[in-house]
């Protein structure tokens, strides 16, 4: 098996650069042969997260950064994602499998990463996201 | 009937086929041309019953999933129908989470799809 891996970085608020390090965190997972529904799982949290926090926590202002710290072993994947927005409140996001959250056009993601991710934790202010995925034993 | 980039487009009767030709339905720019081409099927060329086959498809975001509901919806504005075919296991999964499977007609193959209508 690989070594652990850990990085940080800080990225633009780009979503082609984002998906580039989806696929290195991915790859990540691969190579230590984490469960297919494990990566994913970690494919679409790490879309979500942060596509959310270019889109919405940074409102796609190129000025802004999203910073991302990630650990990865055989045993877990940890990232945390940040960006330089005012924040949300996850708590108040409408469920989106109610029978009017159904026919919206948005507001899955948060749910979607909920299923996938053994930990989902934002911060008070709601800027940043901690993702956890320990490795699935089926 | 012309394709865009990400959709091979096909006629059984008054059927439209909508394959995807993506892999992964993820990009904003990719979603937006796949909703636009199926919002003109039903809109601009009155197609009423359309396919979509996902049997390429192995990964899509939930912005993707918020275009089907818009295509879906609009399509039941207009009178028309539309079923999704040919989902893997694992995108199956995501409808299921989100519990968009009670709101699309899901079937397994071309022929189901088409015999929904």
């Amino acid at each position: 098996m690989p070594d652990p891996i850990q990085f940080e970085l800080v990225i633009p608020s780009d979503v082609a650069v984002a998906q580039d390090l989806s696929e290195r965190i991915v790859a990540e997972l691969e190579v230590r042969d984490y469960s297919r529904r494990d990566i994913f799982g970690a494919r679409l949290t790490m879309e979500e997260a942060l596509t959310n926090a270019i889109r919405h926590g940074n409102g796609s202002n190129p000025e802004l950064e999203v910073f991302v710290r990630c650990e990865i072993n055989d045993e877990r994947m940890l990232v945390i994602v940040r960006d330089q927005g005012a924040g949300f409140a996850p708590g108040e996001v409408p469920d989106p499998t109610d029978d009017e959250g159904l026919l919206a056009e948005g507001g899955r993601g948060l749910l979607l990463m909920r299923a996938y991710m053994t930990r989902v934790e934002y911060n008070e202010l709601g800027n940043q996201v901690t993702i956890e995925r320990t490795r699935s034993t089926d | 009937m012309s394709d865009s980039r990400h959709i091979d487009l096909g006629e059984v009767g008054d059927v439209t086929i909508a394959r995807f030709v993506d892999k992964k339905i993820l990009d904003e720019s990719v979603i937006q041309e796949v909703q636009n081409e199926l919002i003109k099927l039903i809109e601009v060329d009155g197609r009423k019953k359309i396919v979509l086959n996902f049997d390429v498809v192995e990964f899509l975001s939930s912005a993707a999933l918020g275009g089907f509901v818009r295509v879906n919806k609009i399509a039941k504005a207009d009178g028309g129908k539309v079923a999704l075919c040919n989902i893997r296991p694992e995108i199956m999964e995501v409808f299921k989470i989100t519990q968009l499977h009670r709101i699309f007609t899901i079937v397994d193959d071309v022929e189901s799809a088409i015999s929904s209508f």
